[in-house]
């Protein structure tokens, strides 16, 4: 297909990045609006999931949003906030992806702080630290792998779901592409999927090496296993990674 | 204020459900084709995979490596890579929906087939089961939840992401929620599309479920 040499032709051209909304210039869009929407579900998620999680009570109803939130199409959230007193634009945006980041940092942060053990609570308790070391010195780095995992299919989400809302008016890398569908232009479609595409897998990236540097205990390199070790698959248990 | 305000522009109506329950049930109906062929095409292939990636181990990391690899390409790009291929058709959004699946299903099927216990599948080789009857009897019942699971989540985000396909005009129930957005943002159309697509989701959750309950009879018993 001609398409893709086109798209290369127009990713190779210094001026469709530099010139004012340009490339560079949607990516900041799009990276402001998705880092506002994943800080804003953190802000909201983190405290909740900790006090879920530590106290044990209100699985059932984590489980339940998680399941929910997964069935509502991200593009009819954006669609309604829209056409609601929120109005258009990056701020509907940002409140719309956070609402998608919410689920799977409260789930994770829920099901990390759950799953830390009692007898190390405990022990810790015996040593004499206080309820709020417990948290921060045993609980917090024990949970933290999970609730890094969360953060990372939210944030990976988020920056997929933001190209969505160049389709009901919204800015960011969306809009490449829905100019070329507009115009009938191969080459800018694809030249804006790449675009989109590279960044998400950028910042699974980036999330899984800060992930790896937060993990507790020997550090293994990230996709370095053992002979001997069989790669198990992972079970979906949490709202973790759903393709936006 | 917006135009849109100006003119009554209520969040449901139910005499556009009733005007227009012809095409509602055609997009819906498009929904539901759309999602079943994804996600038993993607079952379909998704469960020779699981079973290579199992028996041939060093297969398992790239099998799961390229899966998630895959999982992070956002459906905008996705459908947006494929278009050139086919077209403004619902090929376009089905081939997508279909990798989406498949993604999801091959992590699954993986995880329950690695679960079934070994001694059990030697025990079972050692009474002389051929390699079918392995499956059929020992692998499958025991992977089932993990299977199910895994058919659920597929279908329940394979809804949602039908809707994506609005991009090349396929989009079953989300043709309802661009096309009130595009009619002067006709709040009511918006509305029955997402709340159509929230309640089939639902239902395919609830439908597996059951199956999944009348598949496992044993399952029952312990609960």
């Amino acid at each position: 297909m001609t398409g893709f040499g086109d798209a290369v032709v127009y990713l190779n051209d210094p001026f469709n990045w530099t010139r004012p909304g340009g490339l560079l210039d949607l990516l900041v869009e799009h990276l402001a609006v998705s880092g506002i929407a994943v800080l804003a579900a953190l802000v909201l998620a983190l405290p909740l999931g900790i006090a879920l999680g530590t106290s044990g009570r209100g699985g059932g109803a984590v489980v339940v949003l998680s399941n929910v939130s997964r069935a509502v199409p991200t593009l009819a959230l954006l669609t309604l906030f829209a056409v609601s007193p929120i109005g258009f634009g990056n701020r509907a945006t940002a409140i719309a992806l956070a609402v998608f980041a919410f689920p799977p940092i409260l789930t994770n942060t829920y099901v990390g702080f759950r799953g830390v053990d009692g007898d190390v609570r405990e022990a810790a308790r015996a040593m004499g630290m206080t309820r709020g070391q417990v948290l921060r010195r045993v609980e917090l780095p024990l949970a933290l792998p999970l609730v890094m995992t969360g953060v990372r299919t939210a944030a990976v989400q988020v920056v997929a779901t933001a190209g969505l809302a160049a389709l009901v008016g919204g800015g960011g890398l969306g809009r490449v592409v829905n100019l070329g569908f507009g115009q009938q232009d191969y080459g800018l479609i694809i030249a804006g999927a790449i675009v989109i595409a590279a960044l998400a897998l950028l910042t699974e990236l980036v999330l899984v090496a800060l992930t790896w540097a937060v993990r507790p205990g020997p550090r293994r390199l990230p996709f370095v296993t053992g002979r001997r070790r069989t790669v198990r698959g992972e079970p979906e248990l949490t709202a973790t990674g759903v393709p936006q | 204020m917006q135009a849109a305000d100006a003119a009554p522009n209520p969040w449901f109506d139910a005499s556009y459900v009733v005007e227009n329950w012809d095409t509602i049930l055609r997009y819906l109906g498009e929904h539901v084709r759309l999602t079943v062929a994804a996600v038993v095409l993607g079952a379909l292939i998704a469960l020779p995979l699981a079973l290579l990636a199992r028996r041939v181990r060093w297969l398992a990391a790239p099998v799961l490596g390229l899966s998630s690899i895959v999982y992070t390409i956002p459906s905008l790009a996705m459908f947006a890579l494929i278009f050139p291929f086919t077209g403004l058709t619902a090929t376009t959004v089905l081939v997508g929906l279909v990798v989406y699946s498949l993604v999801i299903l091959v992590r699954n099927f993986l995880t329950g087939l690695q679960g079934v216990p070994g001694d059990v599948r030697e025990a079972a080789q050692g009474m002389g089961y051929g390699r079918f009857r392995l499956f059929w009897q020992i692998d499958l019942p025991l992977a089932l939840p993990a299977f199910m699971a895994g058919l659920r989540i597929a279908t329940v985000s394979t809804v949602a992401l039908t809707t994506v396909g609005v991009l090349v005009g396929h989009g079953g129930l989300g043709q309802l929620i661009f096309g009130g957005f595009n009619s002067n943002f006709y709040r009511a159309e918006i509305v029955t599309g997402a709340v159509g697509c929230v309640l089939l989701a639902l239902f395919a959750d609830l439908l597996l479920a059951g199956a999944e309950r009348l598949l496992t009879p044993w399952a029952r018993v312990r609960s």
